[in-house]
């Protein structure tokens, strides 16, 4: 009986804690000057990557090197990224870039319960990836892929790794409304662009630019 | 030669490929001078039979290197109302009818065509639609889209980031709509 009122006393100051770290980690930080920058960035499929690359294809040769994490089932999100790095090459004079394959975390038209399943499942990747990778910044426009991968960043910063700033683009489709991934990362992420006025109006932490892709 | 290209990206659209082979929409095509139907069928399952005639052309086919090459030559795009697919071709100055799948769930891409289509860039429609809308709808009436400006994007990462110290007010940060309706 005591030891089980140790684990659940244990277990709360853990949660605390977490909690806690989570507020200093996401709370607006002190803008530190830099020269280049580790990016990341989430490709999902079809739309999503399209998008995430006019994005990167517009960024300044500071942002690298570039990793590209797709799902592990996508190949035209692979042919793009090294369609748009080749032409890159003939710009910059030293690309870096690199390619990670994780599992999707969610198929189209997969349903809520099981996709929490299969996005645990991508943690167990992710987590890995990010630790090792390290980047000073994560880009993602929306896919289910991104959402480990912020968590991953967070937990980064959570565990007093590295302050990862986490950039989520809400895909120029979403007019009236955020797509999940965008529901779940609006107060997890650092800058939370969206591409519509309504948007704007609806979730003020939100940041508008217009439309950007 | 007049040509018309149906494009679903990389999803799978049996339903928009389906409704637009029928005989009733290949008459109403042809009736409006098309001499060539490009389907781009992405991961459908439904594959329809290519045929050449004196006539008329049907070209099926689910991915293409050279996609943009028949996207530049049509002459009117039917495609998914995916995002990348529908900026493609409004890019180009293609005139443009979305279809949109009433199967996806939340169909949030319904969202996009619909705002596209109150700023006057494209029409849009379900299956059953379709032919009625080719049928009845003026072209001429559609109006130029103007492009994104990702630079925006990049001068504001650049600011937040620490990669560059300008003020707010030197980086143009637009505060209104860019594009007025």
């Amino acid at each position: 009986m005591v030891s089980l009122l140790i684990l659940a006393a244990a277990a709360g100051a853990v949660v605390i804690l977490l909690v806690v770290r989570l507020w200093a980690v996401l709370r607006p930080q002190h803008v530190v000057s830099r020269e280049s920058l580790t990016l990341l960035i989430v490709a999902g499929s079809g739309g999503h990557t399209t998008e995430i690359l006019r994005l990167v294809g517009s960024l300044s040769r500071a942002y690298s090197p570039r990793h590209y994490v797709i799902a592990d089932s996508d190949v035209m999100s692979a042919k793009k990224i090294e369609s748009l790095e080749h032409a890159r090459t003939e710009r910059d004079s030293a690309p870096e870039y690199c390619l990670h394959r994780i599992p999707r975390s969610r198929e189209v038209r997969q349903s809520w319960f099981s996709s929490v399943f299969t996005t645990l499942h991508s943690m167990w990747f992710s987590f890995p990836l990010v630790y090792h990778i390290k980047p000073d910044l994560v880009l993602c426009n929306g896919p289910g892929t991104c959402v480990p991968i912020c968590v991953s960043a967070l937990f980064l910063g959570i565990l007093g790794i590295k302050k990862v700033i986490i950039v989520y683009v809400e895909s120029i489709c979403r007019v009236e409304t955020l797509s999940l991934s965008g529901k779940i990362l609006l107060h997890l992420s650092d800058y939370f662009i969206v591409q519509w006025p309504a948007l704007k109006e609806k979730y003020p932490k939100s940041v508008y630019l217009g439309r950007i892709v | 030669m007049k040509s018309a290209l149906v494009t679903v990206g990389t999803t799978s659209f049996d339903d928009l490929i389906e409704s637009v082979v029928t005989n009733d929409s290949l008459r109403i095509l042809k009736s409006l001078g098309y001499k060539r139907l490009v389907l781009q069928i992405g991961r459908g399952t439904l594959v329809p039979e290519s045929f050449s005639s004196d006539s008329f052309t049907l070209d099926v086919y689910r991915y293409k290197d050279s996609f943009k090459e028949d996207l530049q030559q049509a002459d009117l795009v039917i495609s998914h109302a995916g995002a990348g697919s529908c900026l493609e071709s409004l890019e180009k100055g293609k005139p443009l009818v979305v279809d949109v799948n009433e199967k996806l769930m939340n169909n949030h891409q319904f969202e996009l065509a619909k705002q596209l289509h109150n700023e006057g860039h494209l029409f849009y429609c379900t299956c059953s639609t379709l032919p009625g809308l080719l049928q009845s709808m003026d072209l001429s009436t559609l109006k130029c889209y103007p492009p994104g400006q990702p630079e925006i994007f990049s001068a504001f990462l650049d600011k937040v980031v620490g990669l560059q110290k300008e003020t707010l007010n030197t980086l143009k940060i637009p505060v209104n709509p860019v594009h007025e309706m």
